[in-house]
């Protein structure tokens, strides 16, 4: 490792391409935390917003008609504002709105932090879109399927679980595989409440450094792998959700 | 009063039916007794599908009664679950589960529905696959299987619940000729075995050799109906006897 280190030093000081977080164990520890924090909020956004998603299109398929425009009303909202005025809107305008509580040394901070609050966002972002995809997986459906399972007893809620469900997500995956790319990248947004994910520790790095160029394909390069993991992840899942002789 | 073999299993009771503005079940009454096997027959259109999906509550109605031993369907409060622990149900698609396997597919219920520890429900399932032929096919998925396999798991199915009576609705309407017999022979083990069977059915040789009773339905209402030997001898109604001379 120290060799490595040596050869990016040795690479700034030749050549003048200057990536500090790959021979600074300060700007190194910064770029790993950025890394880490990305990662947990992205994993974080998907778990919730498939969550959101499986009940949301539980909940429009109610036979009340209320809970059904509750729903359509989310979708509306979350589908036509800009992620990140949404991302202002649960920071600065529900964040400061809630009671604050008295912290470790004696003062008072809010509830909710900027990590807490990229998540909740993005996640209700992301799951609006996550309700209308499994909504379509679900109306691929065959009735008659659904009837069957009916005919043997199944309550509502076991057909949901058991049968329209896992039937709905194959369908939707590739759907789902373009949503849940795009809620990767647009973690970036939460650069803009201070959470120190990559956008925003790259961006210390290059106040301090000076070194714009480096960092930003630094992270374009970063991106690139991450969502191609995620992608090559949804990918095997994709086959391996796959059933001998169907679709 | 409770009910007692003595009673029929299934009794309707001048049952009306409409989809909307359409009539399609105008006053039809019939009763079956335990270990019965009855064929409905009829034109396209006639109301048999939607007569049988009445008697486990697929379809409500507007008027009139269905009795499943003894407990009245027809009725907003009716135990949905209870009703069709009792009453089994085969349809035209099969409709299994496409992501299950083939004993899977026969688990699920008892398993799910019933809440039976899933080693008996396994073994029992097991035993099931075996009795309508299918042995060495457990692991496959419907979509490997072919039709007649499909619907002869969807028989399994329907028997692993146990029912008391089992509907069949044109179950062999979509097969090839080849296969048509594999899933009628299926069905007379049953019928031999004393399960108590509602068939809507074309397979008039069937019909002939299987039914205890034959029900003729023409536009929401049974013309004519009777065991298989008088009913296809002697029908009396032209309606009866222009559909067997198209169809025999
Ligand atoms: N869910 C429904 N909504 C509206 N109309 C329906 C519905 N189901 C059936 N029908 C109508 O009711 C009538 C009887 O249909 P049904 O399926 O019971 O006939 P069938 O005797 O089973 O015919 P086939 O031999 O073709 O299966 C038909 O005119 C049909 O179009
Ligand atoms: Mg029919």
């Amino acid at each position: 490792m120290e060799m490595v280190y040596e050869w990016f030093r040795t690479l700034y000081q030749e050549t003048g391409i200057n990536l500090p977080f790959l021979y600074d164990e300060y700007d190194r520890n910064r770029m790993i935390d950025g890394l880490f924090t990305t990662i947990k909020l992205s994993l974080v956004c998907l778990f919730f917003s498939i969550i959101i998603g499986v009940i949301g299109a539980w909940l429009q398929g109610s036979s009340f008609k209320w809970t059904r425009r509750f729903v359509s009303g989310y979708i509306q909202l979350f589908r036509n504002t800009p992620p990140l005025v949404q991302l202002y809107f649960f920071y600065f305008a529900i964040g400061t709105l809630l009671p604050r509580v008295e912290n470790d040394w004696g003062g008072q901070s809010p509830i909710f932090g900027s990590f807490a609050w990229a998540a909740i966002s993005l996640s209700f972002f992301a799951g609006a879109f996550n309700v209308e995809i499994f909504r379509s997986g679900i109306e691929a459906v065959p009735k008659s399927t659904v009837e069957a399972a009916e005919a043997l007893g199944f309550s509502k809620l076991q057909i949901y679980r058991d049968i329209t469900l896992p039937l709905a997500f194959r369908v939707v995956l590739p759907a789902l595989n373009n949503n849940l790319v795009n809620l990767v990248k647009t973690t970036t947004l939460a650069y803009a409440i201070a959470v120190p994910e990559m956008l925003y520790e790259a961006n210390q790095i290059w106040s301090d450094n000076v070194n714009v160029t480096e960092m930003m394909v630094f992270l374009l390069l970063a991106y690139f792998v991450l969502v191609g993991i995620l992608v090559s992840g949804m990918n095997r899942w994709e086959r391996a959700m796959k059933i001998p002789g169907y679709g | 009063m409770s009910w007692t073999t003595a009673d029929p299993m299934v009794s309707l009771k001048d049952v009306h039916k409409s989809f909307g503005e359409l009539k399609v079940l105008n006053g039809v009454s019939l009763d079956v007794m335990k270990g019965d096997v009855i064929c409905i027959i009829g034109p396209s259109g006639s109301g048999k599908s939607t007569l049988i999906r009445c008697i486990n509550a697929l379809n409500d109605i507007q008027q009139g009664s269905i009795l499943v031993e003894g407990q009245e369907v027809n009725d907003p409060k009716v135990d949905k679950l209870e009703l069709r622990k009792k009453v089994g149900m085969v349809f035209q698609q099969y409709n299994l589960f496409p992501h299950k396997t083939a004993l899977q597919n026969v688990m699920m219920a008892p398993v799910r529905v019933l809440k039976q520890d899933k080693v008996k429900v396994e073994e029992v399932a097991r035993a099931l696959i075996k009795k309508v032929r299918l042995e060495g096919k457990e692991n496959a998925y419907p979509g490997e299987l072919s039709g007649g396999q499909q619907q002869r798991v969807a028989i399994a199915r329907s028997l692993a619940m146990q029912p008391d009576v089992i509907l069949f609705d044109e179950v062999t309407a979509a097969l090839d000729p080849e296969t048509v017999g594999e899933v009628l022979q299926t069905i007379k083990d049953l019928a031999e075995d004393g399960m108590t069977c509602i068939l809507v059915t074309h397979e008039m040789a069937f019909a002939r050799e299987v039914a205890d009773h034959i029900y003729f339905t023409d536009r929401g209402v049974i013309v004519e109906h009777g065991p298989p030997e008088t009913f296809f001898q002697n029908a009396q109604d032209p309606r009866t006897k222009e559909f067997l001379s198209q169809i025999l």
